[in-house]
């Protein structure tokens, strides 16, 4: 929703997609690059497509699971960083207990008072086995973590 | 490893990368800490009458200043080292001075009943290791202590809380708001009006007293059994409780009766606020509002709000705190009047109106020392960086050299 605001929304076709919602829709699960749409490129969208950017940006690299961070949101609490099962299966001595991370196997680090993901290929909602997990989105009290 | 001066929880596993003498990237600081661990935006410079000086001149002015005031007060603290506190608190009594600190408008009270030991309490390691049942009453943790949560109290795994948050801890919040601490504490959330702490608590101790409470008996009975079946309880006090009861204080201390597996623990923003209601404590038996007088004498006028209320103060020293900036407008005019030294790494509001100003180092960043946890524990601060500004501790020293 964000980033179809974000968009021209004159539903010219041009990138393809039949609207700027279905565009908005490819952006977020990867299929298309914000490029695609001429119309945003030009002078009057410039601000826009500086946030549209932005807003993807974090995901990048994320594709399978979808995972968006939202750093400019994140309060640099730790929450998700002690409550994600994986960071406490990795990081038993340290981030499971509420220290600091003490290895880089940790899904989730807090760097200059913000969220930093890596190693989102571990994230239990990938692979084989994945499941639903909702450990990092519910303890954020300020929903800068999403899934897409 | 470096501690983040930006709270009282005076988190010590803080990774900083300096380059240069200055700090590239923090490491594990919430975004506050890592604010405040990058230093001030503006430097303040040593000033007398609003004109430039340089350290030497504003330390003989100030002490000037003070020594020829009749009636002085020594006000802030709550973001200096130990050390420089109890330098403060010498200061004062050299001059027969007042000496106050933010606690007298925040959680003093608790502090001091603490102190007098009218509670258990416990230390922020226990609550990781042992509790079961936590409650965030009139304090909004995840805002103002950022890490509280994450740290010790709800989501970390301790010695006999293996199973985590999900199965091993409750988190309730009391509050007058949906605070984001109450959101993560979802499902036992307990909206109270403004001021209603009282009556909560008093409805409260009906139930643990198997009687039926007079105010939302349904949601109070509920709440009476979690905590009955606490095996390690603790009331994360905030300032919300402690402001709203401060004239009933005793039906805190009869709650706590009622549930013994319970601890009381104040929730403290600033980073060394209860290092100083500890250090005057020990000199004077008081926590804050005092005057030496050729004696201690603890009274309610000494509180900055009273004297300020009063105008009975006729210089003013601030060392590590922004008066002007959380105090009411009304009783700003009058510190606006009187003679106001300001020592302080940082431009602040009261730094603007003061009549010298003295630039020291930021405690925590430039300059070690220790402080004091909100749960009592002494925590050392680290000198990240080097800098070529006294510690607020070495210019009070200086200041009392010149008087
Ligand atoms: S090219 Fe841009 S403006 Fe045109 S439909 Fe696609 S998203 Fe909308
Ligand atoms: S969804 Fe679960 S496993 Fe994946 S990052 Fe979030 S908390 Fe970790
Ligand atoms: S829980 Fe949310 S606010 Fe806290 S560090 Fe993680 S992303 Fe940031
Ligand atoms: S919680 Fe407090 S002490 Fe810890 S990093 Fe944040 S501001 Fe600093």
């Amino acid at each position: 929703m964000e980033i179809y605001q974000l968009l021209p929304k004159t539903n010219c076709k041009i990138c393809g997609e039949s609207t700027c919602m279905a565009f908005a829709v490819a952006l977020l699960g990867r299929k298309k690059n914000i490029s695609e749409c001429t119309p945003i490129l030009e002078g009057d969208f410039k601000k826009q497509k500086e946030k549209l950017e932005a807003l993807l940006l974090p995901s990048a690299g994320a594709e399978e699971t979808g995972m968006i961070v939202h750093p400019e949101i994140c309060t640099g609490c730790g929450n998700c960083v002690v409550a994600c099962p994986v960071d406490v299966a990795n990081d038993p001595k340290g981030a499971a207990i509420g220290c600091a991370p003490t290895n880089d196997k940790v899904i989730f680090r807090v760097v200059d008072g913000k969220v930093v993901a890596s190693n989102i290929k571990e994230c239990r909602r990938f692979g084989k086995n994945r499941v639903l997990c909702y450990a990092c989105i519910d303890p954020c009290p300020t929903g800068a973590i999403e899934f897409v | 490893m470096a501690t983040c001066p930006g709270c009282a929880l005076l988190c010590d596993d803080i990774e900083v990368i300096v380059e240069n003498n200055r700090i590239k990237e923090t490491k594990n600081a919430c975004r506050r800490g890592a604010a405040r661990i990058k230093g001030c935006i503006n430097r303040l410079e040593p000033k007398i009458a609003q004109k430039p000086s340089d350290i030497e001149s504003a330390v003989r002015k100030a002490a000037e200043i003070l020594g020829n005031a009749k009636s002085p007060m020594l006000f802030g603290w709550s973001n200096s080292t130990c050390e420089a506190q109890v330098k403060g608190i010498q200061l004062a009594k050299k001059l027969g001075a007042i000496i106050d600190d933010t606690s007298s408008f925040c959680q003093g009270l608790l502090i001091e009943k603490l102190l007098q030991k009218k509670f258990r309490t416990c230390t922020l390691e226990e609550v990781r290791n042992k509790a079961d049942v936590l409650v965030y009453w009139g304090s909004d943790a995840q805002d103002s202590e950022p890490r509280h949560l994450s740290r010790f109290s709800y989501f970390p795994r301790g010695e006999s809380r293996q199973r985590g948050y999900e199965e091993d801890r409750i988190a309730i919040a009391i509050d007058v708001r949906e605070s984001n601490t109450a959101k993560i504490c979802k499902g036992h959330f307990y909206r109270i009006q403004p001021k209603g702490d009282r009556e909560f608590i008093l409805a409260l101790i009906d139930a643990l007293s198997g009687k039926v409470p007079a105010y939302e008996p349904k949601k109070i009975l509920e709440l009476a059994s979690i905590l009955k079946k606490a095996e390690y309880g603790v009331i994360f006090a905030g300032i919300g409780l402690t402001y709203s009861i401060k004239d009933d204080f005793d039906i805190l201390v009869a709650l706590a009766d009622k549930i013994p597996n319970f601890h009381i623990m104040p929730m403290v923003g600033h980073y060394n606020m209860r290092g100083f209601n500890e250090n005057l404590f020990k000199e004077t038996g008081f926590v804050n509002r005092v005057k030496f007088d050729g004696k201690v004498v603890h009274d309610n006028r000494y509180s900055i709000v009273e004297a300020l209320r009063e105008k009975s103060i006729d210089a003013l020293l601030v060392a590590g705190s922004d008066p002007l900036s959380s105090l009411p407008r009304s009783l700003v005019r009058h510190l606006a009047s009187i003679r106001v030294i300001c020592i302080d790494p940082c431009v602040t509001m009261t730094s603007k109106i003061a009549t010298v100003t003295i630039p020291c180092a930021v405690s925590g960043v430039e300059s070690g020392g220790t402080a004091v946890r909100m749960d009592g524990k002494i925590i050392e601060l680290s000198k990240i960086i080097e800098s070529d500004y006294p510690t607020d501790e070495e210019l009070l020293s200086r200041l009392m050299g010149a008087l």
